[in-house]
C-alpha cells in the first residue's frame, strides 16, 4: 500500500509546477468613469512611436524630452513635490510594448501608485 | 556480581503508519496541483523589476499577444472583436478573474491598448502585465 501511495506522490511531485505568474499589476478604470483632476496634479508621460519619452506640460503645451535613465529620478522628484500626483502614461500606437512596460516599471519603482494609462490617439 | 538483562531492546521503525503518512502527502499534492492547461503562443515577454506575484492561479486568465499581432485566449487564436465576448463569459463565471496579459516585447502598444479597452468594456479591470523574470536592480536592459 505504501509503495503505491509513494509512487503516486512521486507522480504528483513531478507534475506539479511551482511556476508562478509574475508581472506588473494594474487596476484599470471602469468605462464611463470620468474624474475631474486638476491640471497641476497630473504628470503626463508620453512615449512616441520611436520609443522616445517626454513629459508633456499641459499648461504651456510643451513637450520636454527626457532620457530613460533620468525618468525615475525625475518622477520621484515630482512625486515628492506633490503627493496627489497622478502619472498619466500615454503611448502612441506604434510604440513598442517593451518600452511601455519599461516605463511602467520605472514609474512603479519611483513610487507612483496612481498611474493611469491614456488611450493613444488614432 | 553480574546483572543479567532480562529484556532485550529491539529497535524497530514502525512502518504501520507509513501508508497514512504517504497518503496524507498524496492528498496534499493532489489538492495543490494545478495542471498547465494552456500552452498559448510563443512570446518573448519583457523584463521588469517591480513585479508582483499572482497568488491564486485558478482565477487567472491568460491572454497572449505575439509580435505579429495575433491574440490568443485559452489556446484559441481570436480577433480583437471576440475578446470582449470571451472575457464577458469569464467575468460572469467568476467576477474575481485577473487577466494576465502575456504580450511579446516586440508587440505594438496600439494593439495592447485595444485589448485593454475591450477588457475595460467588460469590467475585467484587474490586469497583470506578465514579465519574464525579475530583473536585478541596476542590471542592463
Amino acid at each position: 500500500m505504501a509503495d503505491i501511495a509513494f509512487l503516486l506522490i512521486v507522480f504528483f511531485l513531478v507534475t506539479t509546477t511551482m511556476y508562478q505568474d509574475k508581472g506588473l499589476s494594474l487596476h484599470l478604470p471602469p468605462v464611463g468613469e470620468t474624474l475631474e483632476v486638476k491640471q497641476k496634479n497630473i504628470c503626463n508621460v508620453w512615449i512616441n512611436d520611436k520609443d522616445q519619452i517626454a513629459f508633456y506640460d499641459a499648461t504651456n503645451q510643451r513637450l520636454a524630452a527626457i532620457k530613460f535613465a533620468g525618468l525615475r529620478a525625475d518622477v520621484e522628484a515630482r512625486l515628492a513635490a506633490n503627493d496627489k500626483l497622478i502619472v498619466s502614461l500615454k503611448a502612441q500606437r506604434g510604440a513598442s510594448y517593451r518600452m511601455f512596460v519599461d516605463v511602467l516599471d520605472e514609474l512603479k519603482l519611483a513610487g507612483a501608485t496612481r498611474i493611469s494609462i491614456a488611450n493613444p490617439e488614432h | 556480581m553480574r546483572f543479567t538483562r532480562k529484556t532485550k531492546v529491539v529497535s524497530v521503525v514502525p512502518t504501520a503508519s507509513m501508508a497514512d503518512i504517504s497518503f496524507l502527502l498524496l492528498v496534499f499534492f493532489m489538492v495543490s496541483t494545478v495542471f498547465v492547461r494552456h500552452r498559448g503562443i510563443p512570446v518573448t515577454m519583457p523584463e521588469a523589476e517591480k513585479i508582483e506575484k499572482l497568488e491564486n492561479r485558478r482565477i487567472v486568465t491568460h491572454i497572449w499577444i505575439d509580435g505579429e499581432g495575433n491574440i490568443n485566449i485559452d489556446d484559441q487564436t481570436i480577433g480583437l472583436g471576440q475578446v470582449g465576448r470571451i472575457m464577458h463569459a469569464k467575468m460572469t463565471a467568476d467576477p474575481r478573474t485577473i487577466v494576465s496579459l502575456k504580450a511579446d516585447s516586440e508587440a505594438r502598444f496600439g494593439l495592447v491598448s485595444d485589448v485593454l479597452e475591450e477588457l475595460r468594456k467588460v469590467e475585467a479591470l484587474r490586469v497583470n502585465f506578465a514579465t519574464k523574470r525579475e530583473r536585478l536592480p541596476g542590471e542592463a536592459r
